[in-house]
Parts: C-alpha cells; structure tokens; sequence
C-alpha cells in the first residue's frame, strides 16, 4: 500500500506542477455553470434542487475524463519513463491504483469545487440534501469508471490524442447503451436478455437512477465493478505490451 | 552475482538475444559492447525486470528475475537508455519521489540524497525542472537515482552519452571509485571507455556473445597489438625489418613515411625492431608500441559470421 500512496503523491502533484489541473478545473466549473444556468434553466424551474447540474455530467465528462487519462500511461511510454517506473520494486497494480486514485482524486477537486452551487440551493430554498450527496457520490464514482477507462485506452498507445479519441468513442458507447435511441434500434434484432444486457451497461441510466436519490446495490455495484475491471484490464494490457 | 543462462528474446519473428549465456561476480564492472540492435538494451531491459524473456532464465543474487522480481529490483540501480525522468518534476522531487520508491527510510532519506547530489555534482540545478536541464545535466540525474539506494548492482545503458569530455571523466571515476564489491555493467559505443573503466568486456553482435575476457584480452586479439609504428624522416631502406625473427608484416604509409611493424601471435619485439634500428641508422623521428586497435577488434567480432565464433 505504501507504494501505491508514492505514485498517488507523484502523480497528483505532477497534475498540480503543469497547467492540466488548472485548466482541467477552470473548464469544468465554467461548463457547468454553463449547462446549470443557461442550459438546464437552474432559475426558470424554480425548484430547490441540483437536477440540472447533475443531467449534464456525463457529458461533461465525456470530454474532460479523457483529457485527464490520456496522458497517464501514454506519457510514461513516450518518454520512457515507464521504464524507470517499472524498475523501481513496484508491483504493476500497486502503480495502477496509486495513478488511478490520483486522477480521481482530481476528479473529487472538481466536484468539491462545485460547493458554491449547493450553498446557493439551500440558500435559495430548502433542497433535499440527501438527495444532492447521493447525487455527488453517484456523480464522483461514474467519473471513476471513465477514468479506469480512459486509463485503458491510454495504456494501449504512446500517443496522447489517440488515447483520447479511443476513450471518447467507447465513453459515449457506455452512455448511449442506455437511450432510447440505441434500444429501438437493436430491438427485434437481438433477444430480450441481450437487449437488457446492453441496456444495463449505460453510465446514464445507474447514474440517473442515483440523481433521482436512491443509492441502489446494484448503482453502486455497477461503477465499482466497472473501474475493478477496467483496473484489472489495464494491469493485462500492460503485462502484454511488455512481453510483446 | 548475476547469471544470464541460455537467455533468448524475440519480438515476433525477430530474434534480439540468442541463447546468451554469462554471469558476472562482485568486483566484476563490466563493458557491455556491440553495436546497434546488437541486444544490449534488451538484455539490460531483462536483467532489471522491465522485460520478460522468451526463454532462458536470470538469476539474481540467486533470486529468479522473473518470480522475485521485486525482490531483484531492490538490489540493482538502473539507468534505461536515454535516461528518462519525470520532465514536470525538479530535480529534487524526482530524487525524493525515487528514495520513496526505493523504500529509503525517512531518517537516511535527505542523507542519501545529499550523497547522489555531491557525487554526480547536482547542486546548481536542484530547484530546476528536470526539463529545462541540458543533456549533461539529464543523464546526471539518470545516473543520481540509479545510485540513490546505495544498490549492490548497478545497470547502466550508456551512461555517458551526450556528456562532454569533462563529465564522461567525471562519470568514469564516478564508476572506477565505486566500492569494490559492487558489480557494475555499462553498455557503451566508445571503445576507450572500456578499457579506461571496465575489467571486463562483453561483446555481443546479432544477440549473440562473440568475446568475454578482459580488456587487454580483447587488446590482444587485434593485429595491431605489440606492433611497433615507426616515423621516418625521409624514406630508407626498411625490407631488412621483415627478415627480424617475429615480425610477421609490414605496412607502409609512403604519404607521411609511416610504418607499422606487425609482430607474430602479439609477441613483443621491441627489443629485436630497435636494434635493427641502431645497425642499420634508420632515420626514426618516431617510435610507439601499438596497444592494439579496438575499433579493428570491434569491427572483426562483431561482423564475423556466425558459425565462425560460435
């Protein structure tokens, strides 16, 4: 574990010692200022409560997250320090769960950052906390398991911007698997158990049932097991890449 | 001790490392010589872990590369080629980020950072980020966290490339001066290095070994070694040198009157040359005893075919 808190210390201060974090936070406090007030009608609804600020997060993230994860491992190989890293008496998953627990720890900046908007909430009328923690939690965790992913992607390549490309196109897959949009179209085509399966896998649909306010098993299930997975995949793809 | 057996390493079809075999002792600071895609860097990227072989085994201080990986980490300090370190970091985040990794306890930390920094004399650059430093300074910082731990084995790919002549003394008494005990390897292209630093060289050529003995060894193999190089002032009549008892060719450079005695099987035959000299009043401005040419030596080990060094 000790080893794991190293890397989280290295790599949370080196999102610090360049401009990504500071960009990264300024952007997405801008943008979701933007989808609350202008988008989401924050003031128009009248109604004491963060709906409109958490509709817009997987969207939001859809684009941040992978700016954040691209770099993770696609860095490490292209200027080899990789090397250096697995070098050093490191276990593969200890490095893993220090660099992701650093990004989400970013992530976790971000969202705390956003306090303001519930103190003009509860200023403004009296909102049901409960359900706006849910939310952030919910919120915090789906940011998790597009990080595992993007740091997959990112594992698989040197390059930065093909690591984010790859990571925004299978994103928006786990988000559209739950829009009616996606269903309509795979039914008839494929059984029912199948269409269920995939409608299962959306980021949206466990992350909307989470805004709602029921934190359910089986939410929180889903995006842990989503980022042990993903955790777990990018442990393979690194083994891989190595002996290859 | 580290011992390589029988270690081989493909990427696809391509055959980097064939069936190498060798160990190496404390004491023992080793050149690892060959040239390009020869299967240096592979073979340094086994021995510190960061590769899986295709076959074979590595044994560390007894202790399987592959199964005890961690635990072979810890005994060895690596410098991967290019000496690559964390561009956003200062120097001396990077030093502390590395004795944390190399679990120094808290207490000898700043003492053991303290030791690298006046060793490979960092102290102008400590507070700068690694990536406004020169070259020089870059493969310093390389050389700083592979020493940080004090470690008993000590791997380094190229450790003076791109330094000036200053710093590649500095970095070979650096090396020469560590404790004696140590085993060192160091894959270089420059030939002097070898013989300046290292008790020992290891010539591979296509991922094979084709030469492992000492430097003057290796010295020995060139035609060149014990030949005597003669300067002539004006031309004389020299055909009388190849008559002398051990000489075994003669080659003569009429542009600058130069002329190379080569000797039979390295023997010397300084005594037999200079007194041939003295008979017959050969007009010498110049006379050297060659040590033998390495690059020659280089050059023939490492293009020979295979089956010949086999």
């Amino acid at each position: 574990m000790n080893a794991s808190i190293v890397v989280f210390k290295r790599e949370f201060l080196s999102f610090f010692s360049t401009p990504v974090a500071y960009i990264f936070i300024g952007i997405f406090l801008s943008l979701s200022g933007v989808f609350t007030f202008i988008f989401g009608g924050f003031y128009e609804r009248e109604q004491a409560d963060l709906l409109p600020f958490f509709n817009y997060h997987p969207w939001l993230y859809l684009f941040l997250v992978p700016a954040i994860s691209m770099r993770i491992w696609s860095e490490e190989r292209k200027s080899g320090t990789i090397e250096l890293l697995m070098t050093l008496p490191l276990s593969t998953f200890q490095i893993i769960i220090g660099k992701f627990l650093a990004a989400w720890l970013v992530l976790g900046v971000c969202l705390l950052l956003t306090m303001p908007l519930w103190l003009t909430v509860n200023y403004l009328g009296s909102p049901d906390n409960g359900l706006i923690l849910a939310s952030y939690i919910g919120s915090w965790l789906m940011a998790g398991s597009f990080l595992s992913l993007g740091m997959c992607m990112s594992a698989t390549t040197r390059n930065q911007v093909v690591a984010f490309i790859l990571t925004v196109v299978i994103s928006f897959l786990f988000i559209l698997t739950g829009t009616d949009v996606i269903t309509a179209l795979l039914q008839g085509s494929l059984p029912n158990w199948a269409l269920d399966t995939v409608a299962s896998l959306s980021f949206l649909t466990h992350f909307q049932e989470m805004a709602k306010g029921v934190i359910r098993l089986n939410n929180l299930v889903f995006f842990v097991a989503m980022i042990m997975i993903c955790l777990f995949a990018n442990y393979v793809i690194i083994l891989k890449k190595k002996a290859a | 001790m580290i011992s390589v057996n029988q270690l081989c390493k493909r990427f696809g079809e391509h055959v980097v490392v064939d069936d190498l075999s060798f160990s190496v002792n404390p004491g023992d600071i080793v050149g690892f010589l060959g040239p390009n895609g020869a299967g240096k860097s592979t073979t340094m990227k086994m021995i510190t872990g960061f590769l899986p072989a295709t076959s074979g085994s590595i044994s560390v201080a007894g202790q399987e590369v592959t199964t005890e990986s961690i635990n072979t980490r810890r005994l060895i300090g690596y410098l991967p080629e290019g000496a690559p370190a964390y561009a956003e970091m200062t120097v001396y985040q990077f030093l502390v980020f590395i004795a944390q990794a190399r679990e120094i306890p808290k207490s000898k930390r700043s003492q053991a950072i303290d030791d690298v920094i006046s060793k490979v004399s960092l102290q102008d650059v400590l507070y700068k980020q690694i990536d406004t430093l020169s070259k020089g300074f870059k493969r310093r910082v390389g050389i700083a966290q592979a020493l940080i731990h004090d470690p008993q084995i000590l791997i380094l790919d190229e450790p003076t490339d791109g330094l000036d002549p200053n710093q590649k003394k500095q970095v070979r008494e650096l090396i020469a001066n560590l404790a004696k005990e140590k085993i060192v390897i160091i894959s270089t292209h420059i030939l002097e290095e070898v013989t300046a630093v290292c008790n020992r060289a290891i010539i591979i050529a296509q991922g094979k070994k084709r030469f492992d003995d000492t430097p003057t060894a290796l010295q020995a193999l060139s035609r060149y070694h014990n030949a005597i190089s003669l300067t002539l002032s004006y031309m004389a009549d020299i055909s009388g040198l190849l008559e002398i008892e051990g000489v075994a060719d003669l080659a003569h450079d009429p542009q600058h009157n130069r002329i190379t005695v080569f000797s039979e099987q390295g023997q010397s035959i300084l005594q037999e040359v200079s007194n041939f000299i003295q008979r017959n009043k050969l007009p010498v401005e110049t006379l050297s005893v060659e040590q033998g040419r390495l690059d020659e030596v280089f050059t023939e080990l490492t293009s020979a075919p295979k089956e010949a060094t086999a």
